[in-house]
């Protein structure tokens, strides 16, 4: 036997809905959920627990040779700095990979914006970056040295192998996701060729754009310092790879971590303050990206 | 002869030196698409005139190539066969003089703001200077009713917000024909119903050319004086019929109801003409 459900009949009623009850619309958040809504305070806490768990780590191990402590590191690190040493290394380290850095960009905003304006442009980037893409910079490095001698050029060349590809890469997937509409609007106010490039495809891919620097940024570092490894100094003056080599060599351990965290360092203030502060001026501001 | 038969004939091949001089002429266009390795014939020579003030639309069921047919107006598509005058002059591309107002709402770039947004198109075709473009669109946001958001990013927005940004963008061109792609479709049925109520005001008051796709019946009484009725697979002229004796507050009355059943027995029914019209309601308000 079923019994069939009636709702209840309920009397009516009207409201003025002139005044909010009890104030204002909005209000701050308590400061608990402010505080944990700090991302470079959930980052710090982050770093403090690595640090915390290197130097426990090092102590259990106890030889300096292998495994150098945390505080040991930080004291060759700060050494180093005061000195001038590391910052002279990472100033040559720096300039170079700037320079290999922009020509990366400059060649990929070339050949991507080729692909989007010409059918040719695009065969030629699609299969210029499925060749070269996959290729490890380390591994152009012996025939750059053979072209461009010991030095500043034949880096600055591998950087820029690294770079290209992968933001050449991203930059064209950016491209390619922009709406139709978008790309519709800005030829419909005539606008064409590098105008519509620069002011409707670039700003709309920009996540895309962004994360292919970030990736091309690491890159260089990682071809970089490598490339420093396997030949040394360039023109008298050692980078950072170079300084890690030199003190592996003569068994300092610290300072072979103080290199390499100095390398983490920059990394870390490059995500950190440039690449997020560009985010968050265009992307996040935007509402493209959260 | 009543007026309408008159008009009638006129489009049956009568003599139609009466009329002025129509501002966007389509003639016998053909479009098509490659489809891999198919070519597909969305629509098959289609003509109809646009006059200065005219708020004409185009409805049909999908895949009757109304959409199609406005973007070729705009000079995206260029028509396989027939063609295409505006003011006399053949189109060739888009162009500034023909301001599409999109259904999507990704129309508007984000990294610009309201004001920038209205701004862009009077900065990119070069019409303006900056001050001036300024001006003018703070004008135009004032008559869509968004002075209070014109420093907001689009992202912040709501739906019908957004249109209203476009049609100001677009209005604030001042086009020789303003061409909307179901500008309201993805609106809710509310807020639909404001914007139709808001654009008919604007038409009122500044007599723009409106070229308005829709696949709403109602809709189309309701915002169009005239209406293209095309029938799908490939898009052809099913008939042309007046509304301009419709307003939004004719939506319900009798001659309003038997218009939108006469359109969709045209629409739907082709060839059986004695079956009784189904009490069908499209969801448009």
């Amino acid at each position: 036997m079923t019994m069939l459900l009636e709702p209840p009949i309920r009397a009516e009623y009207e409201r003025d809905t002139a005044a909010v009850q009890g104030g204002t619309l909005a209000r701050t958040a308590p400061l608990a959920s402010r505080i944990a809504g700090q991302s470079w305070l959930r980052k710090g806490l982050v770093l403090a627990l690595l640090a915390l768990l290197w130097e426990g780590l090092g102590r259990w191990q106890d030889n300096d040779l292998l495994l150098p402590t945390f505080t040991q590191t930080a004291a060759a690190l700060w050494q180093g700095l005061a000195s001038g040493e590391l910052l002279a290394h990472v100033a040559v380290s720096l300039s170079v990979l700037l320079q290999g850095y922009l020509a990366g960009i400059a060649l990929a905003f070339v050949l991507t914006a080729l692909a989007v304006s010409t059918r040719i442009g695009r065969d030629l980037l699609e299969t210029l970056t499925s060749m070269f893409n996959p290729l490890p910079a380390i591994a152009l490095l012996p025939l750059a040295l053979l072209w461009f001698g010991l030095g500043r050029g034949s880096l600055i060349f591998v950087i820029v192998h690294s770079v290209l590809w992968p933001l050449a890469l991203n930059t064209y997937a950016g491209f390619r996701g922009v709406p139709e509409t978008l790309r519709m609007a800005g030829r419909n106010y005539g606008l064409g060729g590098l105008r519509l490039v620069l002011q409707v495809l670039v700003p709309a891919a920009l996540p895309s754009i962004l994360s292919g620097l970030k990736i091309g940024w690491a890159f260089a570092w990682r071809t970089l310092i490598a490339a420093e490894l396997v030949f040394g100094a360039t023109s008298g003056k050692g980078g950072l790879g170079w300084y890690i080599f030199q003190n592996r060599n003569e068994l300092y351990t610290d300072k072979v971590f103080a290199g390499l965290a100095l390398v983490i360092l920059i990394g870390l203030v490059v995500e950190n303050l440039v690449f997020r502060t560009l985010e968050r001026v265009t992307v996040l501001r935007w509402g493209m990206q959260r | 002869m009543s007026p309408r038969e008159q008009q009638l004939l006129q489009i049956v091949g009568g003599d139609p030196s009466g009329l002025p001089e129509p501002l966007l002429r389509m003639r016998d266009v053909s479009l098509e698409f490659a489809s891999g390795s198919r070519i597909v014939r969305a629509t098959d020579k289609v003509s109809f005139d646009v006059h200065r003030g005219d708020r004409f639309v185009l409805l049909g069921p999908s895949g009757c190539g109304k959409s199609s047919l406005l973007k070729a107006a705009a000079g995206f598509i260029a028509p396989a066969g027939g063609g295409i005058e505006l003011a006399g002059k053949p189109v060739r591309g888009p162009g500034p003089d023909r301001v599409v107002v999109f259904q999507e709402f990704d129309q508007l770039p984000p990294w610009k703001t309201v004001r920038q947004n209205v701004m862009f198109p009077l900065l990119a075709s070069g019409r303006l200077g900056r001050r001036e473009a300024e001006q003018r669109a703070l004008h135009w946001i004032d008559k869509v009713g968004l002075s209070f958001f014109a420093d907001a990013f689009p992202h912040t927005l709501s739906g019908g917000m957004k249109q209203r940004v476009a049609i100001a963008r677009a209005l604030a061109m001042q086009p020789d024909i303003l061409l909307m792609d179901e500008p309201f479709a993805a609106l809710d049925a509310l807020t639909r119903r404001k914007m139709q109520e808001e654009l008919q005001q604007l038409w009122e008051e500044l007599r723009f050319t409106l070229l308005f796709v829709t696949h709403s019946i109602e809709e189309a009484l309701v915002v169009g004086n005239r209406i293209l009725l095309l029938s799908p697979h490939p898009g052809r002229v099913r008939a042309e019929i007046n509304s301009h004796q419709f307003g939004l507050h004719s939506a319900g009355g009798a001659d309003f109801q038997n218009a939108t059943q006469r359109i969709h027995h045209l629409l739907f029914e082709q060839g059986d003409q004695h079956a009784p019209p189904p009490l069908q309601r499209s969801y448009a308000s």
